[in-house]
């Protein structure tokens, strides 16, 4: 069915699709709309949902890593201060290996007090062992909502997808949903390798565990990190053999023989795409990656696709406030750190706060990138484009 | 059809987001892609708004803001005083306003030569069949006359359905929405 959904509409559809077991959420300021529009799914009866509407984000990841435990198909929705919130609860969530959905809308955090898009929300819980999707639009936020539930299952690992605040979340666009019937077939059951109320088989989650077995907890769980991208590839190729729309773990556009590249993610990802057009038309070999999967790091795809242009500008909506430039940057520079094929790498943190980034500035981006391949020389590795003073 | 953006103007209250809103989910009715946002700020009662729509035949890839609009349509004419709302019109833009004063009297406040300029009377539409001055729903009229972007009867159709969806229990409201969008429609002028 063809429809015109924004983001917040189009992962609520999801998640009234998926129709999980648990969902418990609170609507921090600023709140996503996709909360409201589910529990309304909720009222309606649309759903079997048990929607817990607690007091805080804290209390709400708490409660979706009870019910995870308990063996339940969980999902939440938060943004911004509200996902800073459930920070404690993150690690815990990863820890226990237990596979809750976020669906996410990316804004600033305070302070200065902003509501609109960045990514430094889910940057400063890139740490807390989640896999992190960043979509483009609204179909792809509706489809990676989908697939989430099923790689963060078979990986037990707890998944964000987010969308770029109003840009994506409030902006309406055509979205093909999937046949309602449809989803819970390709999600099937949740499998359960042991459960908190299998009593019959009682076991221990989240007990003390010192100096004798930690380190090989945590070891486990980088090791499915390190094994999920195998897995979200076969979801993602499951979902395109089923329903049409086929993602890649790194998307790379016009790359074969782009002379300079961008990096970016999200929906300026989209914006990068008509700036390529523009500039494959006047005869400028330009390209594009985008990463979608951000967590894990996409080495291997990533370290293939940064290696044939002879200069990269990262472009990144956040910054590390370490004077080192912006999280995706840091990731791309390191991961290039052996390579042969090094390109020429520049750093443009933009658009903080919602910023808008047109297609004439990132033209003007691509043309500072050729003047970088035209001298061999970056002048300076990190800049802030499009602030005042710079 | 080509890329095609349009600009609303209003005032916190005026439903210059939800045009923009009915019109794209008529256009995709009607298998067009489109994108329809409103621009986000420390929204109040009668400050000015704006909203965006872009519509083409092929899938919209761009998610930057909206400069150079071929349409602007304005939903409340003391605006013109205040904000430039011909900003980034090209020469042959098409500029829609809510008055009472002729396209020529517009034309001129502008101080617009080449752009085509269409009034319609939305607010007293509005007023005389909902009794109420929300000069939204009949400027959609005024906009699919100026503009020939959809087809009328399909675009009628499909702001039915979501009215009807928004107002279950008031189909009073459905159907002088939609009786204001058919006068409009006839009563808009160059």
């Amino acid at each position: 069915m063809i429809v015109a959904r924004t983001g917040n509409e189009a992962m609520a559809e999801a998640m009234r699709q998926i129709n999980p077991d648990v969902v418990a959420a609170y609507p921090i300021t600023p709140a996503t709309e996709i909360v409201q529009l589910f529990s309304k799914f909720v009222n309606d009866g649309l759903v079997d949902t048990e929607f817990v509407p607690v007091e805080s984000e804290h209390s709400a990841c708490s409660a979706c890593v009870g019910a995870s435990a308990s063996g339940a198909r969980v999902m939440t929705s938060t943004s911004s201060q509200g996902l800073a919130l459930m920070h404690e609860i993150l690690f815990i969530a990863a820890g226990l290996r237990l596979p809750i959905t976020i669906c996410l809308v990316n804004r600033s955090l305070s302070s200065p007090i902003n509501i609109h898009c960045d990514h430094s929300d889910t940057m400063a819980s890139r740490d807390a062992g989640w896999l992190q999707i960043y979509t483009e639009n609204a179909q792809e936020a509706y489809d990676t909502t989908i697939q989430l539930v099923k790689i963060a299952e078979q990986a037990l690992l707890p998944g964000i997808a987010s969308t770029d605040a109003f840009i994506i979340s409030h902006g309406m666009e055509r979205v093909e949903l999937i046949d309602d019937k449809e989803v819970p077939k390709f999600l099937g059951e949740r499998k359960l390798n042991y459960s908190l109320l299998d009593v019959d088989n009682p076991i221990t989650l989240g007990p003390l565990d010192l100096q004798d077995y930690f380190f090989e907890h945590k070891r486990s769980e980088i090791d499915a990190m390190d094994n999920v991208l195998p897995i979200i590839e076969k979801v993602q190729k499951e979902f395109g053999d089923k329903f049409g729309r086929y993602y890649p773990i790194v998307d790379e556009y016009k790359m074969d023989d782009a002379e300079v590249a961008i990096l970016v993610m999200g929906s300026t990802g989209g914006t990068a795409k008509v700036t390529v057009e523009r500039m494959r038309e006047k005869g400028k070999k330009v390209g594009l990656v985008r990463a979608r999967v951000y967590r894990p790091f996409p080495k291997d795809a990533m370290t293939k696709a940064l290696s044939k242009p002879k200069v990269v500008g990262v472009m990144d909506r956040s910054d590390t406030m370490s004077t080192l430039g912006g999280h995706l940057y840091n990731d791309a520079r390191s991961i290039l750190y052996k390579s042969d094929k090094q390109p020429l790498m520049k750093n443009y943190i933009y658009g903080l706060g919602g910023r808008d980034i047109s297609i004439e500035e990132i033209e003007a981006i691509y043309g500072q990138l050729f003047d970088i391949q035209k001298s061999g020389e970056v002048d300076k590795d990190v800049v802030y484009f499009g602030v005042r003073g710079e | 059809m080509a890329l095609l953006e349009i600009r609303w103007h209003g005032r916190g209250g005026q439903g210059a987001k939800t045009a923009a809103l009915l019109i794209g989910d008529a256009a995709v009715e009607t298998g067009k892609y489109i994108q329809a946002f409103p621009e986000y700020g420390p929204e109040r009662m009668g400050a000015p708004v704006f909203a965006f729509n872009r519509i083409a035949d092929e899938p919209i890839l761009q998610h930057c803001g909206i400069k150079t609009p071929q349409i602007v349509v304005v939903l409340d004419p003391t605006l013109m005083e205040t904000v430039d709302v011909t900003e980034g019109l090209p020469e042959d833009g098409v500029v829609l306003v809510n008055s009472q004063k002729s396209a020529e009297e517009i034309k001129k406040q502008l101080g617009l030569t080449s752009q085509k300029v269409y009034v319609v009377d939305a607010s007293k539409i509005s007023k005389e069949i909902l009794d109420r001055d929300l000069p939204n729903t009949p400027m959609l009229g005024a906009l699919i006359k100026a503009s020939r972007l959809l087809e009328f009867e399909p675009m009628l159709a499909s702001v039915q359905n979501r009215l009807k969806k928004k107002f279950p229990n008031r189909p009073e409201v459905v159907q002088g929405n939609i009786k204001a969008i058919k006068r409009a429609y006839e009563e808009v002028g160059v």
